[in-house]
C-alpha cells in the first residue's frame, strides 16, 4: 500500500506536465482559431471516442509501438544511457519481419507471425547491440552512435524496400504482409469496431497491445527483481561503483542496448505485421516518429515500465484526438507542438518539484547546504 | 576604539535537526594568531562560514573594530577585508600562479588588462613575506605548498587583513607546516590578524596567541596558548581526559596476503604514476603506505584492485598470481577494499542501504535464489551488518545511501568488506573527514581484523593516522618507495623528509 502511494506521488509531475502542457495548447488553439479553441480542446482530451469504438480501437493501436519504444528508452535510461536510436531500431526490426512475413509464406499456423516477430526483435537487438559495442569498448558516446545508425538504418531500409519484391511502386510503400502474418485479432476486432448498417468498421487493433504490456510487465520484473538488472541499475546509478564491486561495466552496456534495440525491433513488427488497413513502411527520407516518440513517453513516463503503458496509451490517445481536429479547420501537426510543450512541461515539472522541495526546506531553517566536509550534521 | 578587530557575539546558528553554533563569542585582536579549536563537527567551519558571509546567523552580531557589521555574502566580508585560504583551494588549475592572484580584481585599462602592474605588486608582496612563488607557472604544475602561498597571496594582494587559515596544514609536510607556521607568524608581526582553524594542538603550541575551544556547537571558552597546557587544551575539546592511543598488542606477522612484485604503472605524461614498487603485507600485520597525496597511491591501490591496468609486475594473493583476474576474481579470492572516495566508488548512493550492503554479495545465495533477488535475505542481511557494526541510520535496512552522514556511510563501507570474509584489507584514508569518535571505531575494526589474522595495507596521508595504525611504514614518493620503516624506529620528522623527497623540495 505504501508503495502504491509512493508511485502515485512519484507521477505527480507527469501529470502536473499534461496539465500544464494541454493548457498551453488551448493557447495556441486560441491564437490559431480563437471560436473553435474549446471544442479543439475537447477533441483532443476525448481522442478515440470521436470515432466511437474503432476509434478507441486506433488508440490502442498506435499505442502498441510507443509503448514498446518507450519502454526501449526508458530500459537504456535505467543503464545510464540515452537511447536516441529507437527510430533507427525500430525499422530495421520492421523490414526485418515484413521480410520475413512476405518470403517465407511457408511457415505453418501461427508460427507465420511469431517467427517475422521474433526476427524483428532479433534484429533490432543487433542494432541496439552495435551501439553498445562502440560504446563499452571504443567509449563512442551512444547518442552519436544511435543517431548515424538511425541514418544508416533509413536509408539501408529506403534502398532494400526499393529493390526487393517488399515495393507497392504504386503506393510507394511496402506490400501488404500475408493475411496469415498479421497479428492475430484475440477477439478485439469484435469490440473496436462501428458497424455501419451490415458493414463492420474494423479498427486496426490486435493482439500487439496484449504483447506490448506483457512485454512492460517483463520488463519491470527484469529490472526491479532479478540480480541482472541490479546490475543494471547499480551501473546506471554510478558506473564507478558498480566497477569497483566486481560488475562488469561493459556487459551491462552492451545487454543493456540490445534489449533496447530488442525492444525497439518489436516495435517495428506489431506496427507492420498488421491488416492492410493499418501502418506500412513508407519510402521516404523520414525517420519513423514512434522512436521519437518513445523518448517522450519513456520521460512522462519517468522510465517506470509500468508508468510508461500508460503514458503510452496517454500520447496515443492525443495524438488520435489530434487527428480529428482537422474537422474543426486546424491544422493537425497543433498536436504535435502540444506534445513537444507536455514533455517540455515534464522537464520543468520536475525542476519545480526540487524547488517546492527547497523552499519548504528553507521554510522551516536555512538551507543545510553543507560547507566543506566538516560540520555535516551527524 | 575597540580592542578587537573582528568580533563574533553570542552567535547561533540552526540547521534543521541540529543546532551548529550555540551563543558562540569569537573576539580576535589586531595581530594576534587566534586559534580555533575543536573536532570534527564542533562548528569551526561553520562559525567562520558566518564570518565569511556564506551561511547568515539566527543570533548574535559581528563588530568590526567596534561596529556592527552585516556579512550578507563573500564580497560583503572582503570588502571589510576578511579573507579566507579554504581547506580545498579555489585556485583555477589552467592559469598562472599571477593569473589566480588577480582573478577578480584585474587591473585593466580600456578593457585590456595590465598585468604588468599586477605582476610588481604581487612580488613586492611575495618579497615583504617571505612567500616565495614562481609568478609564471602554472598551477597544476606546482606543489600543494606553493599553491598555498598563492591562496594567501590573493588574500594579501586584496589588502585583506584578516586571514582565516582553514586546516592549513591537512595537506602539507611537516617541513612545509613549519615554514607555513613562520610565515604567519610573519604576517601577525606586519600587523594582519590571523584566524586559524585546526584540530592539531601542538601547532597551536607554536604559533598561536589565544585559543577559542568549540565543542558540539557550543563555546567552552578562551584561553591564552602560553598559560595552557597541551593537555588542558585537549580535554577541553573533547570534553573528558582522552586517550590518544589505542592498545594494540605487537604483531604477529605470519605468511604472506598479498605480494607485490616490481609493479610499474603507466601514468599522465611519460612519467609512471608508479615504478619498480615491491612489498609484501603479511597475515597479522598493518603495512601502512605514507606518503603526500598525489605520488601514486590512488594508482598502486586501482592496479591492485583491478580497476586500472598495470605496465609490468605481478600481483600475489596468497602466493597465487592475480595479475590478469577481474576485479570480481580478485574480490572472491579474498581481496577487499575499502576506497577513497567512498561517494564515487564505496556506495551507490541512490541505492537504499541494503542494496550497499549487498553490493559485493548479492550474487551469492541466499541474496538470490535463481536470478531473483531474495528481498527478505537482502534486508535480514542488512539488519544484521547494522547491529553488528552500529551503523546508524533513520528507516533501517531502507535508508537512503545519500541520506546517512560520512561516518555511517564509512561504517557501512567497512562493514561490507569485513564481511565479505576476506583476508586481504586495502583501506584508503579510511577516516578522511570523520570525527574523533566514528575515527577510533574504524581503527579499531582494523587492529580487530589483523589481530584475527588478517593482511591489512592502510593508505594514508595523516602521520598521525600513520602512527596509530601501522606496525610497517613504507613511504612513496614519486611512484617509488623511498622508505621501510618500523613503526617502532620511525619519527615523523624522518618520514616527512622522505615523503618531501629526502630531502626539502625546492619549489619548483
Amino acid at each position: 500500500m505504501k508503495k502504491v502511494r509512493k508511485s502515485l506521488f512519484s507521477a505527480t509531475p507527469s501529470v502536473l506536465a499534461i496539465v500544464a502542457g494541454l493548457a498551453a495548447g488551448v493557447i495556441i488553439l486560441l491564437i490559431s482559431n480563437p471560436a473553435r479553441a474549446w471544442e479543439g480542446l475537447l477533441t483532443i482530451l476525448r481522442g478515440g471516442w470521436n470515432n466511437d469504438m474503432k476509434g478507441v480501437g486506433q488508440v490502442l493501436y498506435y499505442a502498441t509501438p510507443i509503448i514498446l519504444t518507450g519502454l526501449s528508452v526508458g530500459f537504456a535510461f535505467k543503464t545510464g544511457m540515452f537511447n536516441i536510436g529507437a527510430a533507427g531500431q525500430l525499422m530495421v526490426g520492421g523490414f526485418v519481419s515484413i521480410y520475413v512475413a512476405v518470403t517465407w509464406t511457408f511457415l505453418p499456423g501461427a508460427l507465420h507471425w511469431i517467427v517475422p516477430l521474433v526476427m524483428g526483435m532479433l534484429a533490432g537487438m543487433a542494432w541496439g547491440m552495435l551501439v553498445g559495442i562502440f560504446k563499452a569498448f571504443l567509449n563512442v558516446h551512444e547518442v552519436i552512435t544511435s543517431i548515424m545508425l538511425n541514418y544508416i538504418a533509413m536509408y539501408g531500409v529506403n534502398f532494400l524496400v526499393k529493390n526487393s519484391h517488399l515495393y507497392d511502386m504504386l503506393r510507394n510503400q511496402t506490400v501488404n504482409v500475408p493475411a496469415g502474418s498479421m497479428l492475430p485479432k484475440a477477439g478485439l476486432d469484435q469490440i473496436f469496431l462501428i458497424m455501419k448498417g451490415n458493414f463492420r468498421d474494423v479498427s486496426s487493433v490486435n493482439a500487439g497491445i496484449f504483447i506490448a504490456v506483457g512485454v512492460a510487465v517483463v520488463i519491470y520484473i527484469l529490472l526491479e527483481k532479478t540480480i541482472f538488472g541490479f546490475e543494471l541499475r547499480a551501473v546506471g546509478h554510478n558506473r564507478h561503483a558498480s566497477r569497483y564491486a566486481g560488475i562488469s561495466e561493459k556487459k551491462a552496456i552492451i545487454t543493456s542496448m540490445a534489449i533496447a534495440g530488442a525492444l525497439s525491433g518489436i516495435a517495428g513488427a506489431t506496427m507492420y505485421l498488421a491488416p492492410a488497413s493499418g501502418m506500412h513502411m513508407h519510402v521516404e527520407e523520414v525517420l519513423a516518429a514512434q522512436g521519437f516518440n518513445g523518448i517522450a513517453v519513456a520521460l512522462l513516463g519517468l522510465s517506470n515500465p509500468i508508468g510508461i503503458i500508460f503514458t503510452g496509451l496517454f500520447v496515443a490517445h492525443i495524438t488520435v484526438g489530434g487527428s480529428y481536429l482537422q474537422s474543426l479547420r486546424y491544422m493537425k501537426e497543433i498536436i504535435d507542438v502540444i506534445i513537444g510543450l507536455i514533455i517540455y512541461f515534464s522537464a520543468f515539472s520536475l525542476l519545480m518539484r526540487d524547488v517546492l522541495r527547497n523552499i519548504r526546506k528553507k521554510q522551516k531553517h536555512a538551507e543545510p547546504e553543507v560547507q566543506g566536509k566538516e560540520e555535516q550534521p551527524v | 576604539m575597540s580592542d578587537y578587530i573582528i568580533e563574533m557575539l553570542h552567535i547561533t546558528k540552526d540547521f534543521p535537526g541540529i543546532r551548529a553554533n550555540d551563543n558562540v563569542t569569537l573576539q580576535l585582536k589586531k595581530g594576534e594568531i587566534h586559534a580555533l579549536l575543536g573536532e570534527n563537527g564542533a562548528g569551526k567551519s561553520t562559525l567562520m562560514s558566518i564570518l565569511f558571509g556564506l551561511y547568515q546567523a539566527e543570533g548574535g552580531e559581528i563588530r568590526k573594530n567596534g561596529q556592527k557589521v552585516h556579512i550578507r555574502n563573500p564580497n560583503d566580508a572582503n570588502a571589510l577585508g576578511i579573507g579566507m585560504v579554504h581547506q580545498h583551494f579555489k585556485l583555477v588549475h589552467n592559469f598562472t600562479v599571477l593569473e589566480n592572484i588577480v582573478l577578480g580584481v584585474e587591473t585593466t585599462r580600456h578593457g585590456v588588462l595590465k598585468m604588468d602592474e599586477a605582476r610588481e605588486k604581487v612580488m613586492h608582496l611575495s618579497d615583504r613575506y617571505g612567500l616565495s612563488i614562481a609568478p609564471d607557472a602554472l598551477i597544476s604544475d606546482i606543489t600543494v605548498g606553493m599553491q598555498q602561498r598563492v591562496e594567501i597571496l590573493k588574500m594579501l594582494y586584496r589588502e585583506n587583513d584578516i586571514l582565516i587559515f582553514d586546516e592549513p596544514t591537512a595537506v602539507l609536510t611537516p617541513q612545509e607546516i613549519d615554514e607555513l607556521m613562520q610565515i604567519m607568524t610573519g604576517l601577525a608581526k606586519e600587523g594582519k590578524s590571523i584566524l586559524f582553524i585546526t584540530h592539531k594542538l601542538d601547532e597551536i603550541k607554536k604559533v598561536g596567541d589565544r585559543c577559542t575551544v568549540l565543542r558540539k556547537g557550543e563555546y567552552v571558552g578562551t584561553v591564552a596558548v602560553s598559560e595552557t597546557s597541551v593537555e588542558e587544551m585537549a580535554e577541553m575539546m573533547v570534553g573528558r581526559k582522552i586517550n590518544f592511543t589505542i592498545d594494540k598488542v605487537v604483531a604477529q606477522p605470519g605468511k604472506a596476503g598479498l605480494s607485490v612484485r616490481n609493479l610499474t604503472i603507466a601514468g599522465h605524461h611519460a612519467k609512471k604514476a608508479v615504478s619498480n614498487v615491491s612489498f609484501d603485507v603479511h597475515h597479522g600485520e598493518i603495512v601502512c603506505i605514507a606518503g603526500i597525496d598525489g605520488n601514486g597511491q590512488s594508482e598502486l591501490v586501482y592496479a591492485l584492485t583491478g580497476l586500472m591496468p598495470l605496465e609490468s609486475g605481478k600481483i600475489l594473493l596468497h602466493g597465487e598470481d592475480v595479475t590478469a583476474d577481474s576485479i570480481r576474481a580478485r574480490n572472491e579470492k579474498g581481496l577487499s577494499h575499502i576506497p577513497e572516495d567512498r561517494h564515487q566508488y564505496g556506495l551507490v548512493l541512490d541505492f537504499d542501504l541494503q542494496q550497499n550492503l549487498a553490493l559485493k554479495t548479492y550474487f551469492h545465495e541466499p541474496l538470490h535464489k535463481n536470478g531473483f533477488i531474495n528481498f527478505g535475505e537482502v534486508r535480514r542481511h542488512a539488519e544484521d551488518l547494522i547491529g553488528s557494526f552500529d551503523i546508524r541510520t533513520a528507516q533501517g535496512p531502507e535508508t537512503s545511501a545519500r541520506s546517512m552522514s560520512g561516518g555511517n556511510q564509512q561504517k557501512a563501507i567497512i562493514a561490507r568488506e569485513i564481511d565479505t570474509h576476506s583476508d586481504v584489507i586495502i583501506a584508503v584514508q579510511p577516516t578522511r573527514g570523520l570525527d574523533v569518535g566514528a575515527m577510533l571505531y574504524i581503527h579499531e575494526q582494523l587492529i580487530k581484523e589483523r589481530d584475527a589474522g588478517k593482511a591489512v595495507l592502510l593508505i594514508s596521508l595523516e602521520l598521525d593516522e600513520v602512527f596509530q595504525l601501522a606496525d610497517r611504514i613504507l613511504v612513496i614518493y614519486e611512484g617509488q618507495i623511498v622508505a621501510e620503516k618500523d613503526s617502532k624506529d620511525a619519527t615523523p620528522q624522518e618520514l616527512g623528509l622522505y615523503m618531501a623527497g629526502s630531502k626539502r623540495g625546492e619549489a619548483v
